[in-house]
């Protein structure tokens, strides 16, 4: 089976280096599979998790803020975090959603919502790739 | 002359400033090894992100950014990076200066520019000088990460995209080698000279290249200066373990110098008593 190399980088370096035989990621249009020999494309990355298919296992990361550039025996993501399922403080992750669902209820200002808003995504995707129900 | 207690207790002092000294050099020794680690595991990320912003800006003209253009310059913004401490030799002075010195070149009045500092040592100046402070953070870790300082670089970067000023000038101690470090100024914004670090490919761009450019910029401009927050942060160490080694080198100089003035004091005590007792016994004879 062909495989692709996928690289997960983040500023405070590098989370995922391995042969994988599919990506899957969520793009700002869109959920987005990649396969090996994909034309070079740029796009960006929404909160989510990207799925990385090896023959006979799945493996998931958890990815906020960033882009994915794709080249055909190459996929690099670039974020600004990422987290590998294993990584996962999910005790934190519990406690940030907790902090922005009570900030959400209190309905201040139209920044401090957004934030929030942002803080709850980003601590539901920890969450739902810590128990792995993506 | 001193006394031989008195230089006794000199010794005892220097020697343990000394002791201080030496484990401070010694902790500052290990967390640069860290800091240049940290610096070393941002470069690919760096290198990737800077590769594909130069192959947009080359691949097509006509995707432009408000990022990109130059616009009349009414107010500039310098980014200061310093330490929180002393004891760094001349890491805050150098850099502090530099920034005095262009700012004097540069400008007539107080309003024409702010001051965005990271570090409290900057903070500090710029303030007791009379400057705006428009933003500032401190107590940053010894080894900070990307989440650490995101508050100010979204900041730094939030304020140009909605015209607080008009372009962004950075200065941070570059790190050349443990005990050189050189004042760097760079111009984040705007982005003006993006140049691709290997060869460039062309891509597609989903959905466009302008809303990848609206992505990828901010955090093009963050990442730099993440990047030199990390550079910054290994000179600080490699200033306080230069700086550190260096007192502890005069300490124990101050030692030698010192156990010599008692030995000789010793000396001439005993070399008294002796001339005493001579003396006492021939006035007996």
């Amino acid at each position: 089976m062909k495989t692709i190399t996928v690289n997960i980088v983040t500023p405070d370096g590098p989370v995922y280096d391995s042969e994988v035989s599919m990506v899957i990621a969520v793009t700002a249009s869109g959920e987005m599979g990649v396969l090996p020999g994909h034309i070079p494309t740029v796009a960006p990355l929404g909160i989510g998790a990207v799925r990385l298919k090896k023959e006979n296992s799945t493996e998931l990361v958890a990815v906020s803020g960033g882009f994915l550039e794709i080249r055909p025996e190459k996929v690099t993501i670039l974020a600004q975090s990422a987290e590998r399922a294993t990584d996962i403080d999910v005790a934190r992750a519990q406690e940030s959603a907790k902090r922005a669902e009570a900030l959400l209820q209190a309905k201040k200002d139209e920044v401090d919502f957004k934030r929030a808003e942002l803080a709850l995504k980003r601590a539901m995707n920890r969450i739902n790739v810590y128990e792995g129900n993506v | 002359m001193a006394s031989l207690r008195d230089i006794k207790n000199r010794i005892t002092s220097t020697k343990k400033t000394s002791q201080i000294t030496r484990a401070m050099q010694m902790v500052s020794a290990s967390k640069l090894n860290r800091a240049e680690m940290n610096a070393k595991a941002f470069v690919p990320y760096m290198a990737k992100i800077q590769d594909v912003v130069a192959s947009i800006a080359a691949g097509s003209n006509d995707a432009s950014h408000p990022m990109m253009t130059t616009r009349p310059v009414k107010k500039t913004a310098y980014l200061v990076i310093t330490s929180d401490r002393g004891l760094v030799g001349g890491y805050n002075s150098n850099i502090l200066r530099t920034v005095s010195n262009k700012i004097r070149e540069r400008h007539t009045s107080n309003d024409e520019f702010v001051i965005l500092s990271i570090g409290r040592k900057g903070r500090d100046f710029f303030a007791k000088q009379g400057m705006t402070i428009l933003e500032s953070a401190i107590a940053l870790p010894d080894h900070p990460s990307f989440a650490d300082i995101k508050e100010i670089t979204r900041k730094a970067v939030g304020m140009f995209s909605e015209g607080a000023y008009d372009e962004v000038y950075m200065y941070y101690n570059h790190f050349v080698s443990a005990i050189q470090q050189e004042v760097t100024e760079t111009k984040v914004l705007p982005l003006t000279d993006i140049k691709p670090t290997g060869a460039t490919s062309s891509y597609e761009f989903d959905p466009s290249a302008e809303a990848i450019l609206e992505v990828l910029l901010p955090q093009y401009a963050e990442s730099l200066i993440f990047g030199a927050v990390l550079d910054g942060k290994a000179s600080e160490h490699a200033a306080s373990m230069t700086a550190m080694k260096s007192a502890t080198d005069n300490a124990s100089e101050l030692i030698d110098g010192l156990t010599l003035s008692y030995n000789r004091a010793r000396q001439a005590a005993i070399t008294q008593e002796i001339t005493e007792i001579v003396g006492g016994a021939a006035a007996l004879e």
